[in-house]
């Protein structure tokens, strides 16, 4: 009876407070059922699923996690609440973890940044750029986001930071022939790694889609003894749409990587579980702020111990 | 998209139950199980389904079953009403000031499109006889002062810059240039900012003290997740907000986050954005967004951006010609011209609901191929235009020459062509509210 008050009482103070304090983030929640209830039944793996579900995990991602969870609580016959934290660790550095092939490049290397609009493509172009030049590669940068406005300045301005040079087409230009350029461009310059800018586009538009296939079969043809990599920014802010943008880059140029940016927010990414679980897609970087320096591989690990954090 | 229709899944579990009566308990909970699956996977945040779910639990049992819909329709019914109250029921504008310039203020997270829509809106409002001047007040942003002048000058509206100095001092600049030069508009535009950056919202309060806006539009992009009632909120207490841009509609996201913003500011969303031109932004209508959240397709925008497009003696013709199965290649080659600008064919064939989007993708309409599926349908005889079946192998062979193209086009017309003229038959078929569903071509 006592314990039904209490459970009862967590409901509603959670309802209540629940929209003034929902930065509580999966840790807290976490560690707010261990608080409350005494023994693991089904209404603690409902809550449990909940508690995924706030953190963008999704319906059935979520739903896969807590009935493995389940199955294994049922088998070892575990009782106690706080083990379960570990466990919910476990499982998604698993998820994290499945399949990761690491990001190789060799000379000379191609990387097309792709993803919807917004997203931190170009941010995260003048990054890595600042990064690979100081790494001792020879950079060079292709504007190919030749229709939002500015979008060319913009990366001169990232470029101009992380000195490298850059291969741009007035407004309205074709991509694609930005990108032909760029690539005689780096072969008589000896480039080692050229990073290709594209437009932002929506996954569902089949026009804007087509563009990016072409653009891809471009490197392909005119670039053949050159290492393809192909990477998908998202952003973490964004909700289960992500999984529809994933499998759309996929399906039309197919993604090698993830770079998962804006990081630095409250949202801690938490569809990216999802796409990794129905996609295995690794993730490459995480972009944690404005800044040259704001990015950092990607750490199975951190990451979760990161979902975690209170 | 892996996501099976709320209707259908509300049917299956509704199956069971026939005959008259009240919905009980038990049915009505079994029932907002799918529904609050469907609400979290639109991104709606967790608490607001949680509390929405209470509210429609306690309308629908007990309810009567009405004998002219299903169970399953009579709750969709009930859920819809109740999205549309909490999105505020009806349309909500711009409040224009009687002692102008009206100052509006754009907010929000980075690239959720603050810029666009600043260009987006002196474009509607230019169209409304005002004479809108933009502010660029996000110094930080590599290039966004020159995106901002790019956007202005497509809009023909001036920009008002002082490079990247401080912003506050830009806007007050701005506002006493704006009464000076007998502008009746201030669209100001502010860097974006993560809502937990003190520094910079400080910034932005500032910058509303100096200027005293109108009104303070968050900026809020239509694909978020859980965390937009975090931003939503620390916005509103910080700052104030009076009403919300949603953009990014033209994707597949459901757009949850719209349930979200507005369960926890209690403001209006005023404008949606639809895409990457700068008409693209549309008032915001409650109602069709509780049935896009819901996956209820949204008929009423499919027609009325049909109408908006096309004469209605010719739609009336056209459905006549449906109906009677009459349609040809010629009215084909008509239809394909009249969707130009309304977006691709099977972007508005997919708002329609009970169309099996899987199907779509079989008909495969490019608007910049029209004119070659007009040199292909022009090559061809009269007869073959009315009667597609008597194209044979040596016809398509002769139509390809004819028409400079290969084979594999003529092949590519005639089966969308078919495809299309399917659909449209299983089209006839569907209902809207208000009776037969008006065909969108
Ligand atoms: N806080 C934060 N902001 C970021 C991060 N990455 C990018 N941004 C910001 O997000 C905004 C959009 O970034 P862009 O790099 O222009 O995004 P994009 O994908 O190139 O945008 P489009 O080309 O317009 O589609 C800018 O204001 C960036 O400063 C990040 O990791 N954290
Ligand atoms: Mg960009």
């Amino acid at each position: 009876m006592e314990s039904d008050d209490r459970k009862k009482k967590s409901f509603f103070s959670r309802l209540k407070n629940g929209l003034t304090r929902t930065r509580g983030n999966i840790a807290d929640r976490v560690d707010e059922l261990i608080r409350y209830y005494r023994e693991i039944d089904d209404e603690f793996f409902d809550d449990l699923e909940e508690t995924l579900i706030m953190g963008d995990v999704g319906v059935p991602t979520s739903e896969k996690i807590v009935s493995s969870i389940r199955e294994k609580v049922e088998k070892e016959k575990i009782g106690d609440p706080s083990r379960i934290k570990d466990l919910l660790k476990d499982n998604i550095t698993s998820i994290l973890k499945r399949n990761t092939q690491p990001l190789t490049l060799p000379h000379p290397t191609v990387l097309l940044v792709v993803g919807v609009n917004g997203v931190g493509k170009t941010t995260t172009i003048g990054k890595l750029a600042d990064r690979y030049r100081k790494e001792g590669k020879k950079v060079l940068v292709a504007a190919a986001d030749t229709f939002r406005a500015a979008a060319g300045e913009q990366l001169e301005i990232w470029c101009q930071r992380a000195q490298v040079p850059i291969i741009r087409h007035e407004e309205g230009a074709d991509p694609a022939a930005v990108i032909f350029d760029a690539i005689q461009s780096a072969r008589s310059r000896g480039t080692d790694i050229l990073l290709c800018d594209t437009a932002g586009r929506l996954h569902n538009k089949k026009n804007l889609m087509n563009e990016l296939e072409k653009m891809n079969r471009v490197i392909d043809r005119e670039f053949p003894e050159a290492h393809k990599e192909v990477l998908l920014v998202l952003d973490a802010t964004t909700g289960q749409n992500a999984v529809s943008q994933a499998s759309l880059f996929q399906e039309a140029v197919g993604i090698n990587g993830i770079a998962l940016t804006k990081l630095d927010g409250t949202a801690k990414g938490g569809v990216i579980i999802a796409v990794k679980s129905q996609l295995d897609i690794p993730v490459y970087y995480v972009g944690v702020g404005e800044q040259t320096e704001d990015l950092q591989p990607f750490v199975p690990e951190d990451f979760t111990e990161a979902l975690f954090e209170s | 998209m892996p996501f099976e229709g709320l209707a259908e899944k509300l049917q299956a579990t509704f199956k069971k139950l026939t005959g008259k009566g009240k919905l009980n308990e038990k049915d009505v909970k079994s029932a907002m199980r799918e529904v609050k699956l469907a609400l979290l996977e639109a991104d709606v945040n967790f608490l607001v389904v949680k509390d929405l779910i209470r509210k429609i639990t306690d309308r629908a049992v007990g309810q009567e079953i009405m004998e002219s819909l299903t169970p399953g329709h009579q709750v969709i019914k009930i859920v819809n009403e109740e999205l549309t109250a909490l999105m505020g029921g009806t349309q909500s504008k711009v409040v224009i000031a009687s002692n102008p310039p009206t100052i509006l203020m754009l907010v929000g997270l980075q690239g959720a499109g603050k810029t666009t829509h600043a260009g987006k809106l002196a474009c509607y409002f230019r169209k409304q006889g005002k004479n809108p001047l933009l502010v660029a007040c996000d110094i930080y942003r590599p290039a966004a002062i020159d995106q901002l002048k790019i956007v202005g000058e497509k809009v023909n509206t001036p920009v008002f810059e002082r490079g990247s100095r401080n912003p506050v001092a830009i806007a007050k600049e701005a506002l006493e240039y704006a009464k000076d030069h007998q502008y009746d508009m201030l669209l100001v535009d502010t860097a974006g900012r993560l809502h937990i950056n003190e520094e910079l919202m400080e910034e932005l309060k500032s910058i509303r003290d100096g200027i005293h806006p109108h009104e303070i539009l968050l900026v809020v992009d239509a694909m978020t997740g859980q965390d937009a009632v975090n931003v939503a909120q620390s916005f509103h207490e910080k700052l104030g907000i009076d009403g919300v841009i949603l953009t990014k509609l033209d994707g597949d996201t459901r757009g949850g986050a719209a349930l979200s913003v507005r369960a926890v500011t209690g403001k209006p969303i005023k404008f949606v954005g639809t895409g990457e031109k700068l008409e693209d932004l549309e008032v915001f209508h409650p109602d069709r967004m509780a049935s896009r959240i819901l996956g209820m397709g949204d008929v009423l925008t499919v027609i009325e951006k049909a109408q908006a497009n096309m004469d209605s003696r010719k739609a009336l013709e056209m459905e006549k010609k449906l109906r009677t199965r009459t349609f040809t290649l010629d009215d084909y080659l008509e239809q394909l011209e009249q969707v130009k600008g309304m977006g691709s064919m099977s972007d508005i064939l997919s708002m329609i609901p009970g169309l099996n989007t899987k199907k779509l993708k079989g008909i495969q309409i490019d608007e910049r191929q029209i004119p070659r599926t007009q040199a292909i349908i022009q090559s061809m005889t009269k007869k073959e235009r009315n009667d597609p079946s008597l194209i044979n192998a040596s016809r398509r062979k002769r139509i390809a020459a004819g028409s400079g193209t290969r084979i594999q086009d003529v092949n590519q017309l005639l089966k969308s062509y078919e495809e299309l003229k399917k659909m449209m038959k299983q089209l006839n078929g569907a209902k809207s509210k208000k009776g037969r569903l008006r065909l969108p071509f």
